[in-house]
């Protein structure tokens, strides 16, 4: 464990890069209302956020109000397209959001 | 440069390094699966490979079921060879390929001699390599003897954050060492097809990347599909982990190559590396088992393959190490993790520990530490068919 770790407690969802506009939940239970601790793995930043919604681990959630037709930015990229508005902490999944591929 | 401690193997033949002795009954058809495995069955440590295909193939797809199954035989895990075929013709073809290693291998077919009449004389062949290579001795070799295959499955987000970093921290610490790497899965760089080609040596090798990526669009996937590919690229399992699309698929699963290595040469499906040690891409598919199948073909040793929601594979030669950064995964279906690394979610490990922990394990699974799937018996053997037979 480095140093810089040592003094964080665990994260509720971490962010790949620092103009995505997602986070991945890394815990078990979040739950619509909880208040979310976040980890920016590329500058290293905590973050908070309001979940609002349920959301599975694993599952993302919106770091910033998107509107339809938007593109998902994760890793620094985009990873498809929205199929309807979605609020900020809100879950992001295949209900709201397409590839661009295929 | 670092210090992965003492590989100890068996040097084959023809000086390729194998880090398991085992002896096989290879079917060269869906019609000789019983003969065979009825030899593994008389023959205790011996093993057999069933499989579907074998009978009128033609053209490009039968070229690539000969080079798999010979690719198999050949592989340095496998001490002796022994080949049973329905026709004496096509047998012989597969037994010559494989007698190039060196290795002893024999063949057997079926017409004019009934199953029992070969059984018999197979497993009098297979006793006598059993002996043999029960006898072989393992020997000190070097990192540029291995050869690692990766690939992931049932990937979820906890792949792209940890799994597959790990791996990828694993290839940009061994390929220095000259330890020679590939990675597979056409389909699933969808998305980051561009980002992959920059990965190449040069923009040669680069561009034949992304022509085979694009061959792989026109001839498989835009003829074929019915609808945007959901619920198989990505799978139901990757859904239910998060994965949203085959963009975010993509790219999580292009994390698994490292972060300063590039690839020296784009392989065929099941196509042995001929430009030197060093990160291969090969054209594969991107079910689990059709693509280890090919790696193993290629004459990669183990394989390292990172998991979200728990895929389970094995493969009956070539021994698969787990790793999974998703602590639900751990919790639920541990008995197939050999390495846990979700740490790196709870900010408790960093990739560069998960890394050193992946290389420990890897060797001591060449070493000969069984992994979860030969504990568990994971034979998962499938040949990749191009179309239907004639």
């Amino acid at each position: 464990m480095n140093e810089s770790q040592s003094n964080s407690s665990p994260p509720d969802f971490l962010v790949h890069d620092s103009i995505d506009s997602v986070g991945v939940v890394v815990v078990e239970n979040v739950s619509e209302g909880n208040k979310l601790t976040g980890w920016v793995m590329d500058t290293d930043e905590t973050i908070t956020l309001r979940a609002n919604d349920d959301i599975p681990l694993g599952h993302k959630i919106a770091l910033v109000e998107l509107n339809e037709g938007s593109s998902v930015i994760k890793y620094g990229h985009s990873i498809g397209r929205t199929t309807a508005p979605i609020g900020r902490g809100a879950h992001l999944h295949v209900h709201n959001t397409k590839t661009e591929k295929w | 440069m670092i210090d992965i401690g003492e590989i100890r193997g068996y040097r084959r033949e023809n000086g390729r390094i194998g880090i398991r002795n085992h002896v096989i009954v290879l079917p060269l058809d869906d019609l000789s699966n019983a003969a065979s495995e009825a030899v593994a069955n008389n023959i205790k440590g011996t093993l057999a490979l069933p499989h579907h295909y074998g009978r009128l193939q033609f053209g490009e797809d039968l070229e690539l079921h000969f080079r798999t199954l010979i690719g198999t035989g050949s592989n340095p895990n496998v001490a002796a060879c022994i080949v049973i075929g329905i026709e004496p013709g096509w047998t012989k073809r597969v037994v010559d390929g494989i007698a190039k290693t060196g290795k002893p291998v024999e063949g057997f077919a079926i017409e004019q001699n009934g199953d029992i009449s070969t059984i018999a004389a197979a497993s009098r062949k297979a006793k006598e390599f059993l002996h043999w290579a029960s006898e072989l001795q393992r020997e000190p070799c070097g990192a540029e003897d291995l050869w690692i295959s990766h690939k992931c499955g049932e990937s979820d987000t906890t792949s792209g954050i940890g799994a597959n970093p790990t791996v990828g921290n694993l290839i940009d610490k061994l390929d220095p060492l000259g330890v020679t790497n590939c990675f597979g899965e056409t389909s699933e760089l969808t998305g980051a097809e561009l980002l992959c080609r920059e990965r190449a040596v040069n923009s040669e090798i680069g561009d034949k990347f992304l022509s085979t990526w694009q061959a792989y669009m026109d001839e498989v996937i835009e003829p074929h599909k019915t609808n945007d590919l959901s619920e198989s690229q990505p799978t139901k399992g990757n859904i239910e982990g998060g994965l949203t699309t085959i963009e975010e698929k993509a790219l999580g699963n292009l994390q698994k190559i490292g972060r300063n290595t590039s690839y020296i040469d784009v392989l065929k499906p099941a196509e042995t590396p001929s430009s030197g040690r060093g990160l291969y891409f090969m054209d594969t598919s991107s079910a689990a088992a059709e693509c280890v199948t090919l790696q193993a073909a290629a004459g990669f040793v183990v394989h390292v393959f990172p998991t979200g929601q728990g895929n389970i594979i094995g493969h009956p030669i070539e021994p698969v190490i787990k790793l999974t950064a998703n602590p639900r995964t751990v919790r639920t279906m541990g008995e197939h993790v050999d390495l846990d690394v979700s740490g790196i979610l709870r900010r408790e490990m960093t990739l560069d520990e998960a890394g050193d922990l992946l290389i420990d394990m890897t060797v001591r699974t060449c070493n000969g530490r069984l992994t979860a799937a030969e504990a568990l018996g994971h034979r998962e053997f499938v040949m990749t068919k191009l179309y239907r037979s004639a």
